[in-house]
């Protein structure tokens, strides 16, 4: 395990909705080496959302620090965010979250739409992250073309295209079936042995956490535990041993 | 995010709804081609005006006995106030170049069998360059011809394909006009119809004083045509054309004018102006219906904006910025806007093609009206459409991400 990728130091994020001021995260140190493959488990309303949008800059902390690779961008402006964004995360969303009239191929090249990269580079590195989550062929459907454990990987290939320090997953097996879920389950498990990828996954499924190496607890805007786990779910074996379920996409 | 790219994602989101983008750029399509078209039918219409002033003969003043406009058609046989006197005392005027007297009297003319209904106008030998008639064979009579009343006809080309309907040419040949007979000398080339439609090709041409000696009898003359040195001094001539009237009218100073002086560029101008008026009146409810498009394009764009909040919560989160997605749908409208003003012009260009053919003007295209339309297009996308992509720009990124 190498130099923390993530750093939280006494974060806060306090919400003001109207007179109420709602306390959603209240002082979070947590760290993440790279390399690292991090469940945050937690119930609706113990912060875990908020913590995610901070993790993936798409919010700042009220309080407290956020070193990303070292570098605090808990105070960074929007545009600057966005270039975090852009560069250093990959998101994985519960509802894929694709463009419906963008084809596979494109909805992975978004980021470097962004990223000004030039359209023969945006095809070949798409493709490569489209290959790299077992799509190769799927390039040219559109979402509605793929079944959901294709839509979530094309959502995965998406978030590995920048090759970001960490990938984010909120619920990515929220939306899908067993078998699927455990499907996504080992691309995960696989992009994070063999590409050392940081990988944080959201969840309030204890099934989906124990396929992570570590596991965080949020309760109330805190951590209440923050745990190793002795033997994490093998994802691939498990599959080996399920029964053919909708076959090999 | 380049230029290239935001143009095909633009282009792509117009085409996931074509009926919708269709309809939008509807209203941009009919203003951009209403603007063409009016200002070119304006046009159209002040070059045909234009092109008679010339045909007409520049710098020209048209004497006429009687007074006022109306009053010359039925005065023109009764009133006799004008005589080739007249137009000798004003030819002698320092500011004027030629004079031209015109007598006009129906006959039957006829050559061998053919017979032809037809104006003769008794004029002197200066008429044709006066109005710009360019004689197309043989030639025009001359003074020499006037001053002996010689019996000499010029034939417009109308009566000399109904005299002469086998293609032979007219010119040495022998005509009557009332059974007087003539030689014809010449033929004058086409000019289609004048102001008020009459055929000016339908026409014979003899010395003014045969018209007066052999079918009028009078040395009374209709209509005194004055062209002026140039444009400037044509105001001059009026005036002094007008006092010398009076003074060789004995008219004293309580007594009207027994003539009329008709300045013809004058009234062209007028004319011109009027149509001016006209065509910036038509291009301006044209452009009202540009503006009524750039609503319809605000509003398509504000749904747009809403129904992919989806999508621009997820273009953030990939690192999206707010001026990035500003320029997304600020380029989508412009692109709405800029295809329909393309489509629009095409349209335009066609139907002010139809509009001219139909009525017979030629055909003006301005390219500024085009440049015109165009550029007023993609200001009505970016104006209309700032407000809608500010809107996306501004959103946030989680609450966008959330909005089912």
């Amino acid at each position: 395990m190498g130099a923390p990728v993530i750093q939280l130091q006494g974060v806060t994020r306090v919400y003001a909705a109207g007179e109420n001021r709602v306390q959603a995260l209240r002082g979070i140190d947590l760290e993440v080496a790279a390399g690292e493959m991090v469940a945050i488990m937690g119930a609706s309303g113990s912060g875990k959302s908020t913590l995610m949008h901070i993790l993936g800059c798409l919010d700042r902390p009220t309080s407290g620090r956020y070193l990303l690779h070292g570098q605090d961008v808990s105070r960074l402006a929007p545009d600057q965010l966005a270039y975090i964004r852009n560069r250093e995360i990959g998101f994985v969303f519960q509802s894929f979250n694709l463009i419906g009239n963008m084809t596979a191929w494109e909805n992975v090249a978004l980021p470097l739409i962004y990223a000004g990269v030039s359209r023969r580079e945006m095809q070949a590195r798409s493709l490569t992250a489209l290959r790299q989550v077992g799509l190769e062929g799927r390039e040219h459907h559109l979402p509605t073309q793929l079944s959901g454990g294709q839509q979530q990987r094309v959502a995965i290939a998406r978030a590995l295209v920048n090759e970001p320090a960490i990938i984010l997953a909120d619920e990515p097996t929220g939306a899908l079936d067993t078998r699927t879920s455990v499907e996504v389950m080992a691309i995960f498990q696989r992009l994070h042995r063999e590409r050392g990828l940081t990988v944080v996954i959201v969840t309030h499924e204890p099934d989906i956490a124990a396929y992570c190496r570590r596991l965080v607890r949020l309760r109330d805007g805190l951590i209440v535990a923050d745990e190793v786990v002795e033997q994490p779910r093998q994802a691939e074996k498990e599959l080996a041993a399920l029964p053919a379920g909708e076959g090999k996409e | 995010m380049n230029l290239r790219a935001a143009l095909a994602v633009a282009w792509r989101g117009l085409l996931a709804n074509k009926m919708r983008s269709l309809l939008t750029m509807l209203g941009i399509i009919i203003g951009v081609a209403a603007v063409i078209v009016m200002i070119s039918i304006g046009q159209g219409a002040t070059a045909q005006v234009t092109e008679r002033i010339a045909r007409m003969g520049s710098n020209l003043l048209l004497v006429r006995p009687g007074t006022g406009f109306g009053a010359v058609r039925g005065a023109a046989g009764t009133v006799n106030t004008l005589t080739l006197d007249d137009a000798t005392a004003i030819a002698s005027l320092p500011l004027v170049q030629n004079v031209a007297p015109e007598i006009n009297q129906q006959v039957t003319a006829a050559a061998g069998s053919q017979t032809w209904t037809t104006t003769v106008k008794g004029t002197s030998a200066s008429y044709p360059e006066i109005r710009n008639l360019p004689v197309a064979a043989g030639s025009f009579f001359t003074a020499e011809d006037v001053a002996q009343a010689a019996l000499v006809a010029v034939l417009g080309p109308t009566v000399e394909a109904n005299l002469f309907p086998n293609g032979t040419s007219a010119v040495g040949q022998t005509i009557t006009l009332n059974n007087l007979r003539f030689t014809v000398i010449g033929v004058l080339a086409p000019q289609g119809s004048g102001m008020g439609g009459a055929d000016q090709d339908d026409m014979v041409y003899i010395p003014v004083t045969t018209a007066q000696r052999r079918f009028t009898g009078r040395h009374n003359v209709q209509v005194i045509n004055v062209q002026a040195r140039d444009a400037e001094s044509l105001n001059t001539v009026q005036d002094e054309v007008a006092a010398l009237l009076r003074l060789r009218h004995h008219l004293s100073p309580q007594q009207a004018d027994d003539f009329t002086i008709q300045n013809m560029t004058a009234i062209m101008e007028t004319v011109a102006d009027t149509t001016k008026t006209m065509t910036l009146l038509l291009a301006s409810v044209a452009a009202v219906s540009l503006l009524v498009g750039g609503i319809g394009i605000m509003n398509i764009m504000l749904v747009s904006v809403t129904e992919r909040t989806r999508e621009i919560g997820i273009r953030m989160a990939v690192g999206a910025t707010s001026g990035a997605i500003l320029t997304q749908f600020l380029i989508e409208a412009l692109v709405l806007s800029l295809a329909g003003g393309v489509i629009g012009m095409l349209a335009g260009l066609t139907g002010s093609r139809l509009v001219s053919v139909l009525a017979g003007w030629p055909a003006v295209i301005a390219p500024a009206s085009i440049l015109l339309a165009i550029g007023f297009s993609a200001m009505v996308g970016i104006f209309f459409g700032y407000y809608p992509a500010r809107k996306a720009a501004t959103a946030n990124p989680i609450e966008a991400l959330r909005y089912e």
